[in-house]
C-alpha cells in the first residue's frame, strides 16, 4: 500500500542531505510557502504589482476604497461558505438570503420597530432559512446542492413578492447607518473582524474542530461521538446569517434595498473565493483567512480590469481564465509545498 | 456466583443472531477474563464481525444473554456499551485524516482554556505526546496530520485513543490486517504493553494464527456461528487451527467434487 511509502520519510529526518549552507532568506521563504495561504498571497501580490504598473490609479486612496467595497460583502459570505464546505456541504441560496434580510429589517422598521430590532429580526429569519436548509439536508438526506437550489428560487420569489419587485431606501438613522456599512471603510472593517472571529472559531474551538472532523470523516466522527447533524445544521444557519448580515451592510452602504441584489453572482464569487483560498470542495480542508484572500484576488481582478478599461464582455472571459490560472497555480504550489514537507 | 466469574469482564450465553435466512451466530458462549487477551479466529463468514458488533452495542442479538462484570446487561446502543467501558477499534479507524494526531486523540474529549471556550492545544499536545511515548507508540510528532502516517501508526493511535478514553474492554477488529511485518510488530508491541499493564481486557479478531498465538492468552475458533475451540494459546498450534478450518473446507470441497470424479 501507499502507506508504506509515506511512512518512511518522517521516521528518518536526520540523514536527509542538507544543502551546504542554509540561506536564512531561503528558510524564511520556505517556512512562508508551507503555510496554506501562502500561494494565494503570492498571487495577490503579483496581481497588485501588475495592475499598479499598468495603471498608477490602482493604489490610489479612492480605488482602494472601491476595492474594499468589492471585497467586503463577498468575503463575509465566503466565511460562512467555508464552514459549510469544510463539513462537506454547500449553500447556493445565500445570495437570496442576502437580498431578503434587508427587506425584513425594512418592513419591521416600517411597522414601528427600532432599526436594530429589525436588523435582529432579519438575521433571525436568515437563521431559520439556514435551519430549513440544514434540516432538509441532514434529516431528509437531500444533497445540499439540491436543497439550497430549491431554497434559492423559493427565497428569491419570497423577496420579490414582499417587495413587489421595487427597491426601497434604507431607513436613515445617522450613526447606525454609518457603523453598519455606510461609512467609507466600515464594511471592510466588519469583513476583517468577521474573518478573524471565524478563523478563531475554526482553529481554536470545539465547533471548528468538529466541523473539520465531520467533513474529513463523517462516519468516523460520528463513531467517536461528534453530533454531525448538529454541526452541519449549525453551519447552515451560520452561513445564512452571515449572508443576511452582508446584505444588510451592503444595503446601508448604497442606501438602497434592491430585491435583485446579490443572487447567484455573489454566491458564486464567495464559493470561488473560498476555493481559490484553498478550501476543498470535498470537505475537511479550508481556512477563513484563505477565503478572504481568495475573495481579495477575485476583487483585484475585477477592479483592475475595470481600471484598464477592458469591456464588460471581454472582462468575463478574462476573469474566467484568470480564475482557472489562479486555481492551477494554487494546486501546483500546494503540491510543491506538500512535496517539500517530506 | 463462584469466585472465577467475578474476574470475568464479559460472559455471553447462547448468543443467536439471524439475518433473514442466514444464521450468523448460532449459540455463542464465550468469556473474557480481566486483563486477558482473547484471540478470535475463524474463516470469513464465521460470525466474528457479527459477534463484535453485538458486543459493541451496534447490533442486538435475537437470543442469548450478555454479562458485563457479572451483571446481565442489554447492550442497546454503542454509547451505552461505551459507558460500560467497551470501546471498539474498527478497521476504518475513525481517525480524521485532516486533523493532527493530538486532535484525533482528543476528539470529543477536548480540554479547554477555561473559562474561555477555546481549545487548550498546548495541554492536549503535551498529554498526547506523553501518553503515546509511555505506550511506546513511535510517531514523528503529535502535530503530524494523520494522513501522513503509515497504516501501523494510524492503528496504534486508534488503539491508544480507545485506551486513553478509559476503555476497560477493548474490541479490536483485525488490527493486523493489511500490514507488513514491521507495521504489524508496532501493533503487537502496543498490545503487549497493554497486556503487561493489565488494565484493559482485549478481544482481538485476527487472521494470522502465528501472530494470534504469539500475542494472545487464549484462542477461540468460531465456526458456523459457534465456538468450535477454546484453548489457551500455549496448548494449541497453528497446525491445529489450520487443520480445523481446512478439514471443514475439505469436506465441502469433496462434496462439490463428487460429480466431477464420477465423470
Amino acid at each position: 500500500m501507499a502507506e508504506n511509502v509515506l511512512s518512511a520519510p518522517p521516521v528518518q529526518t536526520e540523514p536527509e542531505p542538507t544543502p551546504e549552507r542554509p540561506n536564512p532568506w531561503l528558510r524564511v521563504a520556505r517556512l512562508f510557502l508551507r503555510q496554506r495561504e501562502a500561494s494565494i498571497v503570492v498571487v495577490a501580490i503579483a496581481l497588485i504589482i501588475y495592475f499598479q504598473f499598468s495603471n498608477q490609479a490602482f493604489l490610489s486612496t479612492q480605488n482602494i476604497r472601491t476595492l474594499s467595497q468589492f471585497v467586503a460583502a463577498t468575503a463575509i459570505i465566503s466565511a460562512g461558505e467555508v464552514m459549510l464546505l469544510i463539513c462537506g456541504e454547500i449553500d447556493l441560496s445565500v445570495g437570496q438570503v442576502y437580498a431578503l434580510a434587508p427587506f425584513i429589517m425594512y418592513f419591521a422598521n416600517q411597522a414601528g420597530l427600532p432599526l436594530l430590532v429589525g436588523l435582529i429580526l432579519g438575521l433571525i429569519v436568515c437563521a431559520l432559512v439556514g435551519l430549513f436548509n440544514g434540516l432538509i439536508t441532514v434529516m431528509l438526506k437531500v444533497p445540499s446542492f439540491i436543497t439550497t437550489l430549491g431554497t434559492l428560487f423559493l427565497i428569491n420569489g419570497l423577496t420579490l413578492t414582499i417587495s413587489q419587485g421595487f427597491p426601497v431606501l434604507t431607513p436613515s438613522e445617522g450613526l447606525i447607518n454609518e457603523i453598519l456599512g455606510h461609512a467609507s471603510y466600515s464594511e471592510i472593517i466588519w469583513a476583517i473582524a468577521i474573518t478573524i472571529v471565524m478563523q478563531v472559531v475554526l482553529s481554536w474551538t470545539r465547533w471548528g474542530l468538529h466541523t473539520v472532523a465531520t467533513g474529513g470523516n463523517l462516519l468516523g466522527a460520528s463513531e467517536v461521538g461528534v453530533n454531525v447533524a448538529r454541526i452541519k445544521i449549525g453551519n447552515f444557519m451560520l452561513c445564512s446569517v452571515l449572508g443576511g448580515f452582508a446584505g444588510i451592510l451592503e444595503a446601508f452602504r448604497i442606501t438602497s434595498i434592491d430585491p435583485l441584489a446579490g443572487g447567484t453572482d455573489i454566491m458564486f464569487m464567495a464559493v470561488a473565493g473560498a476555493v481559490i483560498g484553498g478550501t476543498a470542495l470535498t470537505g475537511g480542508l479550508g481556512t477563513i483567512v484563505g477565503a478572504f484572500l481568495g475573495t481579495l484576488v477575485l476583487s483585484i481582478l475585477r477592479d483592475g480590469f475595470t481600471l484598464l478599461g477592458v469591456s464588460a464582455f471581454t472582462f468575463d472571459i478574462i476573469l474566467g481564465a484568470a480564475i482557472l490560472v489562479a486555481m492551477i497555480l494554487n494546486v501546483r504550489l500546494r503540491l510543491w509545498r506538500e512535496a517539500g514537507r517530506e | 456466583m463462584s469466585e472465577s466469574t467475578t474476574t470475568e469482564v464479559i460472559r455471553t450465553e447462547g448468543l443467536v443472531k439471524r439475518f433473514g435466512a442466514v444464521t450468523a451466530l448460532n449459540g455463542v458462549s464465550l468469556y473474557l477474563r480481566q486483563g486477558e487477551v482473547l484471540g478470535l479466529v475463524g474463516d470469513n463468514g464465521a460470525g466474528k464481525s457479527t459477534l463484535i458488533k453485538i458486543l459493541t452495542g451496534f447490533l442486538q442479538p435475537d437470543e442469548g444473554r450478555i454479562f458485563i462484570d457479572g451483571r446481565e446487561v442489554r447492550l442497546r446502543s454503542v454509547s451505552y456499551a461505551r459507558s460500560l467501558g467497551i470501546e471498539t477499534v474498527y478497521q476504518d479507524l475513525a481517525l480524521v485524516n485532516e486533523l493532527s494526531v493530538y486532535h484525533n486523540m482528543f476528539l470529543k474529549r477536548e480540554t479547554l482554556l477555561n473559562p474561555l471556550p477555546l481549545l487548550n492545544n498546548w495541554r492536549m499536545r503535551r498529554l498526547a505526546r506523553e501518553y503515546l511515548e509511555s505506550m511506546g507508540v513511535n510517531i514523528p510528532s503529535v502535530d503530524t496530520e494523520v494522513a501522513q502516517l503509515s497504516g501501523g501508526q494510524r492503528q496504534s493511535i486508534a488503539i491508544a485513543r480507545a485506551v486513553y478514553s478509559r476503555a476497560r474492554i477493548l474490541l479490536l477488529d483485525e488490527p493486523l490486517a493489511a500490514m507488513g511485518a514491521k507495521e504489524g510488530s508496532l501493533i503487537m508491541n502496543l498490545i503487549r504493553t497493554l497486556k503487561n499493564e493489565g488494565q484493559v481486557s482485549i478481544i482481538m479478531i485476527a487472521h494470522n494464527y502465528a501472530q494470534v498465538l504469539e500475542i494472545c492468552d487464549r484462542v477461540n475458533l468460531l465456526q458456523h456461528g459457534r465456538i468450535a475451540l477454546d484453548k489457551p494459546a500455549g496448548q494449541t498450534s497453528v497446525e491445529e487451527l489450520t487443520e480445523l478450518v481446512m478439514r471443514e473446507y475439505r469436506v465441502g470441497a469433496n462434496q462439490r467434487q463428487q460429480p466431477l470424479a464420477g465423470r
